[in-house]
């Protein structure tokens, strides 16, 4: 129930700022306001019930299934899900790409269905694939985008040198995007869409097909846009790592569904519990050990993955003397065992009732 | 302010996008512009006795040619507009300028002006090239800029009705196969490399509801000695009420497109 009330509040509050955020996204012609904007204090998205199917020859498929839930200005939320989940279907319904069959969704205060072009003044959007032009260069890009958002001269010139500054593109500028790296064109494609400075940034699986390096780059951007700009960011991801790295709240989306919701610690709290995790000599005996483990009274719960068993328990430290005890009498030899806080696969396998890796294995995107 | 916005923003994007990538593909160009040559060359010799042939009415078929290979060139060159919106798609370019505050409208007239632009141009080459083999114009300039107008005006139909497609098929195979199907009957029922006098019956009867006819007969007619304008003139309105029609199309695909 306070969930529900303080999410009201947040839109509430993002309803009385929505002005102040489409000002700030004017601020730009004016010359000497190079800021990346968005400072109103309350930028957030909300959403609630909202339903999706898409109609295809083969059937229906229920992309969203109730999926609501809300995100404070200024942070970083990520929507985190297999391949599948409906996070994309999210995403383009809150850029105003789609439409719901049913459901409630507000931006910076702004009914995204009633007003989807007041909603693109405030927001950026960054897809999938990027949206860079390859024959232009990322100044050009850049350019023609802040063109297209009614800036000019001197005040156009200086955003877009500083977005290219920012982002590391200032030495790249005069060269065709067709030139640039997978990590480049993405950050290109984040400048591009700060080019008004949007109170609320969109980014769906920015991350995916980029190295490592890119992706930590790309955290370091986007961290330091909500701490520093107030911009307020959501992200999808289907990389647990992200989510608990860099995410201030995450919601796990499953067929459709939020299936939980805080900030990573919150929802690994939540578990209530350790995983005892024992790698055994081989796959074989994996069935053996887990009928010991079941008789235990202090393990909840056990999945096996090859030859590794993850036993949850209460507390792991003193339940790991009668774990170990009863796999000996069963005749079970250990090759080696650890305690493990949970993780968010842990609280993906607790709420979904599969574990992700199996969730992105059985689904199509 | 509205309405300015909107120029201004359309403006942007075919200057910033459109005619810089253009320009940056000096192949395309060559290829868009060697087409029209070959038709002229290729035509103007195969049917060099036509032109003798009873009831044509005499005279020089390479005059009688450049207008026509104006309007197809026009045709086919517009049939593929929607080729852009197809890569949009495929790409994040089109979710890039959906997401931005630009009016729908902007999206299309932005590739309808880029349309224009070309086909200004590559008519105003033809008819260049025309002049240079043989062609004769009696009109004089405002003749030759009747001819070009009423092919802008039929590229613009034809640019709408290919984004229209493009729009609801997603599909680069399905827009190929319809352009193709569409232009060369609608050619080939015209006036355009034959007199309708020689031409049978129902071709003759058809070509009257044609489009591409009615560009072409404009075209043909404003350039020659005493253009009838009465007659040129509901020609081109004729050609604004398709372009009209089309226009309306594609923007109502454009709403269906974001299902």
């Amino acid at each position: 129930m306070t969930g529900t009330a303080a999410g009201a509040t947040a839109a509430g509050t993002a309803a009385a700022d929505g002005q102040a955020a489409g000002t700030t996204a004017h601020a730009a012609h004016a010359p000497g306001t190079t800021g990346t904007g968005g400072a109103g204090p309350a930028a957030a998205v909300a959403a609630e019930g909202l339903r999706k199917v898409y109609k295809s020859r083969a059937g229906e498929v229920c992309a969203l299934d109730g999926l609501g839930f809300s995100v404070v200005a200024g942070s970083v939320f990520a929507l985190l899900g297999p391949n599948g989940a409906g996070k994309t279907t999210t995403v383009r319904i809150l850029t105003t790409l789609t439409r719901p069959d049913a459901g409630r969704v507000t931006v910076a205060g702004i009914d995204v269905l009633k007003s989807p072009g007041r909603v693109r003044s405030v927001i950026g959007a960054v897809g999938q694939s990027s949206g860079a032009l390859a024959d232009l260069t990322g100044y050009e890009n850049l350019a023609l985008q802040a063109s297209m958002n009614r800036m000019r001269g001197a005040g156009l010139r200086r955003r877009v040198a500083d977005l290219l500054e920012q982002f590391g593109l200032a030495e790249a500028a005069r060269r065709q995007v067709r030139t640039y790296s997978g990590g480049m064109r993405r950050r290109l494609d984040v400048a591009t869409a700060l080019v008004h400075s949007p109170a609320v940034l969109f980014l769906d699986e920015p991350t995916t097909g980029l190295d490592p390096e890119g992706r930590a780059e790309l955290w370091t951007l986007l961290t330091g846009l909500a701490a520093q700009a107030g911009t307020t960011i959501l992200v999808t991801t289907h990389y647990l790592d992200e989510a608990d790295q860099f995410a201030a709240r995450i919601a796990i989306v499953d067929r459709g569904r939020i299936v939980a919701e805080g900030t990573s610690d919150q929802l690994k709290a939540g578990l209530q519990g350790d995983s005892v995790v024992l790698e055994l000599a081989a796959a074989g005996q994996v069935p053996r050990a887990e009928a010991a483990l079941a008789r235990l009274a202090q393990v909840r719960h056990v999945t096996a993955n090859r030859a590794v068993l993850r036993a949850r328990v209460a507390d792991g430290p003193r339940a790991l003397p009668a774990v170990l005890a009863g796999l000996e009498a069963a005749g079970v030899p250990v090759l080696s065992v650890t305690v493990a806080r949970p993780s968010l696969d842990d609280v993906y396998l607790h709420h979904a009732g599969r574990s992700f890796r199996q969730a992105e294995g059985i689904t199509v995107s | 302010m509205n309405a300015a916005n909107f120029v201004r923003q359309s403006w942007v994007l075919l200057t910033q996008r459109y005619l810089r990538q253009l320009y940056r593909q000096p192949a395309f160009i060559g290829i868009t512009l060697t087409q029209p040559v070959i038709w002229l060359l290729l035509f103007g010799a195969l049917f060099k006795n036509v032109a003798e042939i009873p009831g044509f009415g005499g005279g020089n078929y390479i005059t009688y040619l450049t207008p026509g290979v104006v309007i197809m060139t026009a045709l086919f060159s517009a049939s593929w507009t929607g080729m852009s919106y197809i890569e949009d798609m495929n790409t994040g370019i089109m979710d890039r300028f959906l997401t931005a505050p630009v009016p729908r409208g902007v999206l299309i007239s932005a590739t309808l002006a880029y349309q224009a632009v070309t086909t200004v141009v590559q008519s105003a080459i033809i008819i260049a090239i025309g002049w240079g083999i043989g062609a004769t114009f009696p009109g004089g300039a405002w003749g030759i800029a009747a001819l070009i107008a009423v092919s802008v005006l039929l590229a613009l139909a034809m640019a709408g009705l290919s984004n229209g497609l493009a729009l609801l098929s997603r599909q680069r195979e399905t827009l190929i196969a319809a352009s193709t199907t569409l232009v060369m009957p609608l050619t080939f029922l015209s006036g355009a490399f034959l007199s309708l006098h020689l031409v049978p019956g129902w071709i003759a009867a058809t070509a009257r509801y044609n489009p591409v006819n009615w560009a072409a007969s404009a075209g043909r007619e404003a350039i020659g000695a005493h253009p009838p304008w009465g007659t040129i003139g509901a020609y081109a309105g004729f050609l604004v009420a398709a372009l009209l029609v089309t226009a309306a199309m594609s923007t109502r695909a454009f709403r269906l497109a974001q299902r």
